[in-house]
């Protein structure tokens, strides 16, 4: 079997997640398995999750797995990977993918392959392909191992729709001996779109002069409903949040859309936005190594540009 | 409080990457590497733990001798001792394995490393140490407060930040924010020449993967420009071609 690990967020699989789960229907597909879906949760939650390709899904509680974990979620996913003799295990690069996946490829003594961007290559061996330098290339992995961990970066695997059925299971684990961290408390950001699972993001540079003139970049944002960023200066001068920095030494994003007004696109900026499928770039200045980057481009003054660009959007979503 | 810092030599943030014999090796004729920089803030941070509450800081590195100039520029920047593994690198679990084994019988209180390195971009290395040393983890922090026998960290998560607290020992992984990277002095550059890097074998070979070839991403197909008069366009094309808005 294939076990895919859900996310469940307000009672709703995350779009991470979704995409998680095609892949694992298609690997399953592709090597004549199954995919199973586990998550922690009530039924309910996984009760639909045929649909995103789970031929099996696995509800998990018990005690010790109220709040996320690394060792309480690894441990309870470890347990029904044994009895369901799980071969590979699909998470999605989130936060919580990212703490979980080494955990069980220890486990599991599984060969962990991260940053994973498409679906498995079986033509000779078995390999897949993962991001490196910070998505500066490519590279083919081989997996030299029964056991797989293998982790996706979100935005990379398109979800489909399945028509599967997938009956719920409910398991109940105490995970309360493994478990070595407490949550003291979360601090979510209320009613933003998180950057790395924004599908539009509009960012922007040190070319806007001031954290005052963030009020249009935020505007165009919400008529599109796109998530903010910035280039590493401004936050670094506290112009902006550190969770909006991307970039190498930032969030790596890969959205459907990045525009870009007032950044200038150095290397290590590019590294981190790149992957985006269209790359819109605003900035006075024509000789900006971004354009050499871009789909689209406006050499022009960003003050002047942006307002126009959410008049435009506005009359469109007006209808 | 004794920490061990890991440290993984990359190359420089501005590096234009290619690759030799057919593409199956990253080329690294003229790239001149440095510590990656999360794992410069782990350092930073250890330096900044050690100091207030006394002990020892360890870097530990899993490279060949090409690498020795990155692990003297962390014993300037303020290091007590350094380990090299004298093998080549070759994915997660070697380095984890590598490591595990190499401080076997050493105790420490806390390990940090970074949230990842920016040539191979695991993200692996503290999820899988703190497994395989049966040690607590709290991944991505922007502050550690070590306290008594715990430790309380900030880490982020998706949407957010969560303020976890932890038994020692414990493993974390550096994200920004978690200090300002310190920057040699000369009296450290001086000292470093002469404080301890023990180079040690490699206990054996736990990889289970193989980077077998690289790609570059590809090119774009060229700007398509857009007059600034009539900026509004791009709205229009955005939807029109691209069916994004
Ligand atoms: C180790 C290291 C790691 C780094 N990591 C990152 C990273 O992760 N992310 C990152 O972003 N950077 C990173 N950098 C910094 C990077 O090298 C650049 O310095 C940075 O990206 C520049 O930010 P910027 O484009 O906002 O500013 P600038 O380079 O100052 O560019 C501003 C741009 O705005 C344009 N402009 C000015 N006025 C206007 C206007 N009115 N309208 C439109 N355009 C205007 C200018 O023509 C210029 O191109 C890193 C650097 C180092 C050394
Ligand atoms: N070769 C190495 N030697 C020592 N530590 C390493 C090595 N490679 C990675 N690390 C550590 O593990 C962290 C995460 O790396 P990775 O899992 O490769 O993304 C790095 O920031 C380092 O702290």
């Amino acid at each position: 079997m294939i076990l895919v690990f859900v996310e469940i967020e307000n009672g709703a699989i995350k779009k991470s997640s979704q995409e998680a789960l095609t892949y694992g229907a298609d690997l399953a597909d592709k090597t004549n398995d199954t995919c199973g879906a586990i998550g922690v949760g009530s039924p309910d939650a996984l009760s639909n999750l045929g649909k995103f390709g789970a031929q099996s899904a696995f509800a998990l509680s018990g005690a010790g797995l109220e709040t996320f974990t690394p060792e309480g979620y690894s441990h309870a996913i470890h347990e029904v990977a044994n009895s369901q003799n799980a071969i590979t295990i699909i998470v999605s690069g989130s936060y919580t993918g990212k703490s979980i996946a080494p955990k069980l490829a220890v486990k599991l003594n599984a060969a962990l392959t991260t940053g994973v961007v498409a679906m498995v290559s079986t033509d000779s061996g078995y390999s897949v392909r993962k991001t490196c330098f910070s998505n500066k290339a490519f590279t083919s992995v081989t997996v030299n191992s029964e056991k797989k961990v293998i982790s996706i970066v979100p935005n990379s695997y398109e979800v489909k729709a399945f028509d599967y059925h997938a009956d719920v299971t409910e398991v109940s684990i105490d995970a309360v001996s493994s478990i070595k961290t407490k949550s003291v408390s979360v601090d979510k950001i209320q009613g933003k779109i998180p950057l790395t699972e924004a599908e539009l993001v509009v960012s922007a540079g040190r070319g806007l002069k001031g954290p005052e003139n963030w009020v249009m970049v935020e505007e165009l944002a919400d008529v599109l409903g796109a998530a903010t960023a910035c280039s590493k200066p401004v936050s670094d001068m506290d112009w902006r949040p550190h969770s909006e920095h991307v970039g190498q030494t930032g969030i790596t994003i890969k959205p459907n859309l990045y525009i870009a007004a007032g950044i200038s696109g150095a290397i290590q900026h590019l590294a981190g936005v790149s992957s985006s499928k269209v790359i819109c770039v605003i900035n006075t200045d024509p000789e900006a190594p971004f354009f050499k980057a871009a789909d689209y481009g406006i050499v022009g003054d960003a003050f002047e540009v942006i307002p126009k660009l959410i008049a435009r959007a506005k009359e469109l979503k007006a209808g | 409080m004794n920490i061990l810092v890991c440290l993984s030599a990359v190359p420089d943030t501005t590096t234009k990457i290619t690759f030799t014999d057919n593409d199956t090796k990253f080329n690294t004729d003229g790239v001149q590497f440095i510590i990656n920089p999360y794992d410069e803030l782990a350092l930073t941070k250890a330096l900044e733990i050690t100091e207030a509450k006394g002990g020892e800081v360890t870097v530990i590195s899993v490279g060949e001798a090409s690498i020795d100039p990155v692990i003297r520029k962390a014993l300037a920047i303020g290091a007590h001792k350094a380990i090299r593994i004298d093998t080549a690198a070759k994915d997660g679990m070697h380095v984890a394995q590598s490591i595990k084994q190499a401080i076997e019988g050493q105790s420490f209180d806390l390990i940090l490393t970074g949230r990842e390195s920016i040539d191979y971009n695991g993200g692996q290395v503290a999820g899988l140490l703190s497994e395989l040393m049966d040690m607590s983890l709290v991944n991505v922090v922007t502050s550690i407060e070590v306290e008594g026998d715990s430790v309380t960290a900030i880490r982020d998560i998706d949407g957010g930040r969560e303020t976890v607290s932890a038994s020692l020992p414990c493993v974390l992984s550096a994200q920004k924010e978690l200090c300002e990277p310190r920057i040699p002095n000369m009296r450290g550059i001086m000292q470093a020449r002469t404080k301890p890097l023990e180079v040690i074998a490699p206990a054996g070979d736990y990889t289970k993967t193989d980077y077998v070839g690289y790609e570059l991403p590809p090119a774009k197909e060229g700007v398509k420009l857009i007059d600034a008069a009539n900026a509004e366009e791009l709205i229009d094309l955005l939807r029109s071609e691209k069916k994004l808005i």
